[in-house]
């Protein structure tokens, strides 16, 4: 009877990590950044029609870097749990904690149990009733959850793009300016990015119910053209 | 909880009441061949008969006794083809039999941004019915990435109606009205239901519920093509008034608590609730017509001699109506 090799654990951990996160940082990076009124999401992606950012629930935005098909099928994952959730018991009673923790708890186990890890690292964002209440979880590959309430990045060259994004932050600062510091942190200056190339949507207070809301290239090109669309609040 | 995950062979798809009922929560069977229309939910026809009886266990002589249960019943909605959309109106009034439930109920609702739905039947199944729908409508739309047709929605929700067909033998009968904007075609579009879940599509103007007929009567009578906003909402509080009027079950407005029918209008800028003080005026308008209407008729001439008022005698066969109808 033939002995399969053996491979020590540590060995084998670190090999799927390394797998995971070599294929996750291939993939284009993407920025989250509390705002004055909500929360921004700012993705490189040429894409018009495959989106990497996308709504959950009434106030939770989900995002997602690495394989398109296995972050996709993780967000329709967390949409149906929310809608039950929802149905279940009541609309306010779904939150961004519980459905971080579903996705960490899911992920860690395809990590330690199965051959492949997924090769995803994925963003659930909550937008509070009050500034300061907003929250951003960042879910890696292997099921670690980190609960950031700034900003955060995700896919290739993370640590830079977080870096940048630390020395860029102000708090409450306006949606323009954010989206324009995101921006900046991708890129770090080096090259351009048209608003045709970046996939960009919000959580915003003012928005109602439900509060996500895509920022189309005309506005993205706006907003980056420093020119501020006038808030919901004042408007009316 | 645990996060939902199909395999790709067994994914629900778009479809929330799918979800729901293949994790074992819809009260409507699923569509697909895993849940057969009504095969879940149909124990069979339950004893007692009649609409919405059931048999209860009896009292001391452990005989089973018959008592009637009473469901909560909702009335007259109507939905007509205006300018801009459509209006979707419907009255407040939920009834147990003769006993009225509720005042205040709600049965024209929004089933997403661009349509509503508007009930009539027991209230608790159509209630629920509206909730998934709308559900349905959103979880769709997230899922998908984009919201689905008109025609779409109505199929969907034809789909629940047949769901519940088990239910409506038994005297849960739901009926909605369906009404939306079709942006793709930019044109207010009515759909009408049956129990059977059978989906018609109305060209101008439909009134369900016990008031149905009554409203429709009135809303045929007064439909025009090209009305202007106000003009639709006047002929759907007319309507309502009309319902209210000649069926027991359909509540008019209640001055005294400041009650008044649904409302809502649905155009390109979507699904809107018409403010109550807007809908009171309307009332005011139609009441001020039918009163002056009533003033101005001549009353009918009092004979001393005649025995019986109420009743024309053989002698003057057609006197009294004759003069009552002439104005």
């Amino acid at each position: 009877m033939a002995m399969p090799f053996y491979v020590a654990p540590e060995q084998f951990m670190k090999d799927k990590a390394d797998f995971a996160r070599k294929n996750i940082g291939r993939g284009r990076p993407l920025v989250a950044t509390v705002y004055s009124t909500g929360v921004l999401i700012c993705a490189e992606n040429s894409s018009r029609s495959l989106h990497k950012v996308s709504e959950i629930y009434d106030r939770i935005a989900f995002a997602g870097v690495g394989k398109y098909n296995e972050f996709d099928q993780l967000r329709v994952s967390g949409v149906q749990h929310a809608d039950i959730k929802g149905y279940q018991f009541s609309r306010e009673d779904v939150d961004a904690r519980s459905l971080a923790n579903l996705y960490a708890r899911y992920m860690g186990n395809v990590f330690t149990h199965e051959m492949k890890p997924l090769e995803v690292e994925i963003l659930v964002a909550e937008v509070g009733a009050q500034p300061g209440e907003d929250q951003i979880f960042h879910i890696l590959y292997d099921g670690t959850v980190v609960d950031e309430d700034r900003f955060t990045a995700l896919g290739g060259e993370a640590e830079t793009i977080t870096a940048r994004l630390a020395k860029a932050y102000k708090a409450e600062w306006s949606l323009g300016q954010a989206l324009k510091a995101s921006v900046q942190a991708l890129t770090g200056g080096e090259r351009e990015l048209s608003s045709r190339e970046l996939e960009v949507a919000v959580l915003d207070r003012g928005n109602g119910r439900r509060a996500f809301r895509r920022i189309l290239e005309a506005e993205v090109a706006e907003l980056l053209a420093g020119r501020e669309p006038v808030p919901v609040e004042a408007a009316t | 909880m645990t996060l939902p995950m199909f395999p790709p062979g067994n994914d629900p798809g778009p479809n929330f009441n799918e979800v729901l009922h293949r994790l074992g929560f819809g009260p409507f069977p699923g569509s697909g061949p895993a849940g057969a229309p009504g095969a879940q939910t149909v124990p069979g026809r339950l004893p007692g008969g009649g609409p919405g009886m059931l048999t209860v266990p009896g009292g001391g002589d452990g005989r089973a006794s018959a008592q009637p249960f009473q469901v909560t019943h909702g009335t007259t909605i109507c939905a007509v083809r205006y300018n801009d959309g459509v209006i979707m109106a419907g009255d407040r009034r939920a009834t147990a039999g003769s006993a009225i439930a509720h005042r205040t109920m709600e049965k024209v609702h929004a089933a997403d941004t661009h349509s509503g739905v508007a009930i009539a039947g027991a209230a608790g199944p159509a209630m629920e019915m509206v909730r998934i729908f709308q559900l349905q409508l959103e979880h769709y739309e997230k899922v998908e990435g984009q919201a689905l047709s008109l025609e779409g929605k109505a199929n969907q929700l034809s789909q629940m109606v047949r769901a519940n067909l088990g239910m409506a033998m038994q005297g849960f009968v739901v009926v909605p009205l369906f009404a939306g904007y079709d942006l793709r075609r930019a044109k207010g579009r009515i759909y009408t239901y049956d129990p059977t879940g059978g989906r018609y599509e109305e060209t101008d103007y439909h009134a369900d519920g016990s008031g149905g007929r009554d409203a429709r009567t009135t809303i045929k009578l007064g439909f025009k093509d090209d009305m202007s906003r106000e003009q639709g909402i006047d002929l759907c509080v007319q309507a309502l008034w009309q319902a209210a009027d000649e069926d027991s079950a359909t509540g008019g407005p209640d001055a005294v608590r400041g009650i008044f029918p649904t409302v809502a209008t649905i155009t390109a800028q979507g699904f809107e609730r018409v403010p109550e003080p807007e809908v009171a005026q309307a009332f005011g308008r139609v009441i001020s017509h039918l009163t002056s209407a009533e003033v101005n008729r001549t009353p009918p001439p009092v004979d001393p001699d005649e025995p019986d008022q109420g009743r024309p005698s053989k002698a003057t066969p057609a006197k009294a109506p004759a003069t009552r109808k002439a104005k």
